[in-house]
C-alpha cells in the first residue's frame, strides 16, 4: 500500500533490552508498550530526529534495533500500516496455549 | 538416557555464571548489542518480534520426566504458560526477558539442561530418530554417538565462528527417521561385509533458500575415526566455506561448489593430520559414555494384549488412536507411542505447563520416565505397555493430547512465522489451523491417510516445506500474504524435493486449494497408494490442471 | 597497539613493514606472507627477528618449512564473526610446531579471548584498560574442556580415562579388584 511520501505518518519502534517488548517512542521521551502513546513523525526531517533519539536510547542500552514504521490514525488510535508491525502492536493473531485455561485440567 | 558425570554438571553451571555475567555488562551499557548479539546467540536467545525468545537444547530429543516438569516451570515462571517443541527436537520459549534468562538456565542447569549453541554460527543441537533405541528396525542406537558428538562441539573453540550453522544428524535405522539427507552432516549408522558397524558420512544437505539433497563422502567410517573425521569436515568448512554472502554460506553451497569428488579430497587431506592423534576414540572412551545411559529395564510382557484387542474393536476413538499413533517396539509385549501435539485447529507443537506436567506424570507411570521430541513437533512416549494403553489413551483424551493424525492431514508441521518470528514473510501457524479445521473429520484423515503438510513463513524454511507431501511457502505480493504450493516432497531414506505447483495462491483461497488437491488424489489414487505416491506416478500436472482450471 | 600477552598489557617490540616500503637492516619486522614467499634471501640476511603476518585466505601451510625460525606470526580476525583465523592458529601450533608468539589482530572481543588462547593464540591487540581483568575472567569461566586443541590441556575424556584408570589400578592395590 503505497503513500504518498508528503503524507507519510511515521512512529519510532523498537524492542525493550531488559524484556524484549515490542515498545514505541513517546512524546516525553520515554518508551511505551501501547502504540497510542507513541510519538508520530510527519515528513522527512521530523522523521529523521524521531529516530535519531531513538537510536541514541538504543546506544545508552535502553531498547535495541529502532526503526520507523508507517502509521495511520485508526479509530481507536493509531495502526501500522503493514501487516508485520500490526502483530508486533497488538500481538499474534494465532490464540495462545495455556494463555486461555484449558478446562479439562 | 545419558546421566551427566560432574565434569558435564560444571560445564553446564559455569556456562550459567559466564552468560549471568554477560547479561549483566549488556544491561549495564558494558556491552554493545553487536559485541552481544553472538553471546546470546550462542546461549540460544533470540530477539523476536515480541520479545527474546530461548531456544533450549533437548539433545537428541530425549528427556526425563523431571526435565519435562522443568520446562512446564520455565513456561509458567518465565514465559505464558507455555512452550513450542520444534523441528530440530529442541523447545521454544517465546516471551523470556533478557533480565530473567540466566535465571531460567540455571534453573534448567539443575535437571542437566541447557541451550548452549542452539543458536549462532555454531554446531546446533545434534538430532537423531526419535524412535531410538525402541525401533523394531534399529541396527544399534545412534545416541550414544549424538552424545559423543554434541560433548566434542560444545565450546570448541575452533568451530565457534563458523560461516553458518551447521546442523549433524545421526540415524541408527535403514529407515532414516532423521533425515540424515538433508543436513549439513548427516551420519548413517550401518554393517560393512565383515558386520562391523560403522557411519555413512553425508555432507552438504539443507533445506532454506536452495534445498539440497546432501553427498556421501565417506562410504564406511570406523567408530573411533568419527570425531577425528567430523574434526577435518568442519576444518575444511571453517576455512573454505563462504563468508561473502550469508545466504551462499552453508557447507552445501561449498560441496555444490566444487562437487563431492573435491569435498571428499580436501576432508581427507585434513584427515590425514588428525585420524591417529587425540581424536580417536578408543572403546574404552566409547564404553565410558555408554555406561552413563541408563537402559530401560523391561518388565517381561506378553506379546498381546486381549483386552486391548477388544476394545480396539469397541472404542472407535481408540481404534484410530491405536492405528496412526501407535507403533511396534523391539520388546515384545511394549508399543512406542507417539504423541500429537496437532489437536484440531491449535498452533502446531505447542504444549501448556499444565499439559508437560501431565505428561511428565504419564511418562513415570507409563513410559520409564522418558519422553522423545520427534521431528515433526510432536512427543513420543517410548517404553509403554501395550497392556497399558487404554489409560495412556484415557489420559491423553482427558489433557487434550489425543489427536489421531500422526503422519495424517492433521499432523501439520509449521514454522513460528509472522504472528512471532522477525525473519518471516506470512503467517503460517493460521494457516495449519485452517486447514486442520478444515479436514477435521477423523474418518477423513485416516480415509486420506499418509500425507504430511509443511508450512514455512518464509524462504528459510524452518517448517521444512521442501520436503513436504504438500509444501506451503509463505511470501508477500505487495504486501499481501500470499502461499505458494510444492508437490511431491519426502524427508524420508526417499529424500526429495518439493515442485511447485503454479502461482501462488492468496491467504484465502490457500484451503480451498488444499482442498482441491486432496480430492484430485483421492479420485486418482490406485489401491492404497500413499499421497505421496500418487504425485510420484502421475507427476503435478494432473493436479495443477484441476488448482487452476477454474482461475 | 598495545598487546595483551601472557595476562599483561606490553608494548610492541615489532614493526610492521608494508609489501613496498624498505626492509630496515635490525629490529624485529613483519612482513606479509607475498613478501615472505617473494625476498627468502633478503629476509634471511638481516640482523634481528622475522615474523609473518597471514591474512585469513592465507594457506597456514605455505609456512611449514619456515615456523622454525620466525618469532611472530600475526593472524587476522577483520570481523569477529570471521573465525577462519581459529583453525590457522592450530595448524600452526599443532601440525607445523611453531613455538613463536602467535597473535591475534583485528576485531578481538573480550568474549573471545578464551577461544582464541585455547587454539594457541598468545597475543592480542588490545587497547582496552580492562583487558587485563577480562583475561583473568575470561581463562577462568571453565576449567574443564571437551575437546582437544592448542593449549596442551587435557580434554574431559582424558581426565575420565585417567580417574577410570587410577581407579581400577587403587582397586588392584587394595585387593578389591578381582
Amino acid at each position: 500500500m503505497a503513500r504518498p511520501a508528503s503524507s507519510a505518518l511515521r512512529a519510532a519502534t523498537a524492542n525493550r533490552l531488559r524484556d524484549g517488548a515490542v515498545v514505541f517512542r513517546t512524546v516525553t521521551g520515554g518508551w511505551s508498550s501501547r502504540i497510542e502513546d507513541a510519538e508520530t513523525a510527519q515528513g522527512e526531517a521530523e522523521a529523521a530526529r524521531l529516530l535519531a533519539e531513538a537510536e541514541r536510547d538504543a546506544t545508552n542500552a535502553v531498547v535495541v534495533g529502532p526503526y520507523l514504521i508507517d502509521v495511520e490514525p485508526g479509530e481507536d488510535g493509531l495502526l501500522p500500516l503493514s501487516l508485520r508491525e500490526r502483530i508486533r502492536a497488538f500481538g499474534p493473531t494465532t490464540p495462545m496455549v495455556g494463555v486461555e485455561a484449558l478446562p479439562y485440567l | 538416557m545419558y546421566k551427566y558425570d560432574h565434569f558435564d554438571q560444571e560445564f553446564v553451571d559455569r556456562r550459567v555464571t559466564q552468560f549471568r555475567d554477560q547479561v549483566r555488562r549488556r544491561l549495564a551499557g558494558e556491552l554493545s548489542e553487536d559485541e552481544f548479539k553472538p553471546l546470546r546467540l550462542h546461549n540460544g536467545l533470540y530477539l523476536q518480534l515480541h520479545a527474546y525468545m530461548l531456544r533450549v537444547a533437548i539433545p537428541y530429543g530425549t528427556l526425563s520426566a523431571a526435565q519435562m516438569r522443568a520446562l512446564a516451570h520455565v513456561a509458567r515462571r518465565y514465559d505464558r504458560g507455555y512452550g513450542h517443541f520444534t523441528t530440530r527436537q529442541n523447545i521454544q520459549f517465546n516471551w523470556i526477558r533478557l533480565e530473567e534468562a540466566p535465571d531460567a538456565l540455571a534453573d534448567l542447569a539443575r535437571v542437566q539442561m541447557h541451550a548452549v549453541q542452539t543458536s549462532g554460527n555454531c554446531i546446533r543441537n545434534v538430532t537423531a530418530d526419535q524412535w531410538a533405541g525402541v525401533a523394531p528396525d534399529e541396527i544399534e542406537d545412534p545416541r550414544i554417538w549424538c552424545e559423543i558428538v554434541r560433548q566434542w562441539s560444545s565450546l570448541h573453540p575452533e568451530f565457534t565462528f563458523l560461516p553458518r550453522k551447521f546442523k549433524i544428524a545421526i540415524t541408527g535405522s535403514p529407515n532414516d527417521r532423521a533425515a540424515v539427507r538433508v543436513h549439513d552432516i548427516g551420519l548413517r549408522m550401518h554393517r560393512n561385509a565383515a558386520g562391523e558397524v560403522g557411519f555413512e558420512v553425508i555432507v552438504g544437505g539443507g533445506l532454506g533458500r536452495t534445498p539440497m539433497i546432501g553427498k556421501t563422502i565417506a562410504e564406511f567410517l570406523p567408530k573411533q575415526d568419527l570425531l577425528s573425521y567430523l574434526e577435518a569436515v568442519m576444518r575444511v568448512y571453517n576455512l573454505a566455506g563462504r563468508r561473502d554472502n550469508l545466504y551462499k554460506a552453508r557447507i552445501k553451497i561449498l560441496v555444490h561448489e566444487i562437487g563431492a569428488d573435491e569435498m571428499r579430497r580436501r576432508v581427507e587431506a585434513e584427515w590425514e593430520n588428525l585420524r591417529d592423534g587425540r581424536l580417536r576414540l578408543e572403546p574404552a572412551v566409547v564404553a565410558d559414555i555408554e555406561s552413563r545411559f541408563a537402559r530401560p529395564v523391561y518388565a517381561g510382557q506378553p506379546a498381546d494384549s486381549a483386552e486391548v484387542a477388544a476394545l480396539k474393536f469397541r472404542d472407535k476413538a481408540f481404534g484410530r488412536w491405536m492405528q496412526a499413533n501407535v507403533v511396534p517396539h523391539r520388546e515384545p509385549g511394549y508399543a512406542i507411542v507417539n504423541v500429537s501435539l496437532k489437536p484440531e485447529g491449535e498452533p502446531p507443537g505447542d504444549a501448556s505447563a499444565a499439559q508437560m506436567d501431565a505428561l511428565a506424570d504419564l511418562a513415570d507411570a507409563h513410559s520409564l520416565g522418558e519422553i522423545r521430541v520427534s521431528h515433526a513437533q510432536n512427543l513420543v512416549l517410548p517404553h509403554v505397555k501395550l497392556v497399558d494403553l487404554p489409560s495412556v489413551f484415557r489420559r491423553l483424551q482427558e489433557i487434550g493430547l489425543a489427536a489421531d493424525n500422526i503422519g495424517q492431514i492433521g499432523d501439520i508441521i509449521a514454522c513460528p512465522g509472522l504472528d512471532f518470528c522477525a525473519l518471516a514473510n506470512a503467517r503460517s501457524i493460521p494457516v495449519a489451523q485452517r486447514i486442520s479445521r478444515h479436514f477435521a473429520d477423523a474418518d477423513l484423515g485416516h480415509e486420506i491417510g499418509d500425507l504430511q503438510i509443511k508450512v514455512s513463513g518464509c524462504i528459510n524454511a524452518c517448517g521444512h516445506h521442501h520436503v513436504g507431501h504438500i509444501g506451503i511457502l509463505g511470501v508477500d505480493k505487495h504486501g499481501e500474504e500470499f502461499y505458494q504450493i510444492t508437490l511431491g516432497g519426502s524427508v524420508e531414506s526417499d529424500a526429495s524435493i518439493g515442485t511447485i505447483v503454479g502461482p501462488a495462491v492468496s491467504s484465502a483461497d490457500v484451503v480451498g486449494a488444499i482442498d482441491n488437491i486432496v480430492r484430485t488424489y483421492l479420485d486418482a489414487r490406485q489401491g492404497e497408494e500413499r499421497f505421496l505416491d500418487t504425485v510420484r506416478r502421475l507427476g503435478t500436472t494432473p493436479f495443477k490442471e484441476r488448482l487452476y482450471a477454474a482461475a | 597497539m598495545p598487546l595483551l600477552k601472557n595476562g599483561r598489557i606490553v608494548g610492541d617490540a615489532w614493526q610492521e613493514i608494508g609489501d613496498d616500503a624498505p626492509l630496515p637492516s635490525d629490529g624485529a619486522i613483519v612482513v606479509s606472507l607475498a613478501r615472505f614467499k617473494a625476498e627468502p634471501d633478503r629476509l634471511a640476511g638481516r640482523d634481528g627477528a622475522l615474523g609473518v603476518r597471514l591474512r585469513n585466505t592465507d594457506d597456514a601451510r605455505a609456512l611449514a618449512d619456515h615456523v622454525g625460525r620466525l618469532g611472530l606470526i600475526v593472524l587476522e580476525f577483520p570481523k569477529y564473526t570471521d573465525g577462519r583465523a581459529y583453525s590457522q592458529a592450530r595448524i600452526l601450533r599443532e601440525e607445523l610446531g611453531y613455538a613463536g608468539e602467535l597473535r591475534a589482530a583485528g576485531n578481538v572481543l573480550l568474549d573471545q579471548l578464551a577461544f582464541m588462547q585455547r587454539c594457541g593464540i598468545d597475543a592480542f591487540d588490545m587497547a582496552r584498560p580492562d583487558a587485563e581483568l577480562a583475561w583473568r575472567k575470561a581463562l577462568g569461566a571453565f576449567d574443564a574442556f571437551y575437546q582437544p586443541a592448542g593449549d596442551g590441556r587435557a580434554t574431559v575424556f582424558e581426565q575420565r580415562q585417567r580417574r577410570l584408570f587410577e581407579q581400577r589400578a587403587e582397586a588392584t592395590w587394595s585387593g578389591t579388584a578381582g
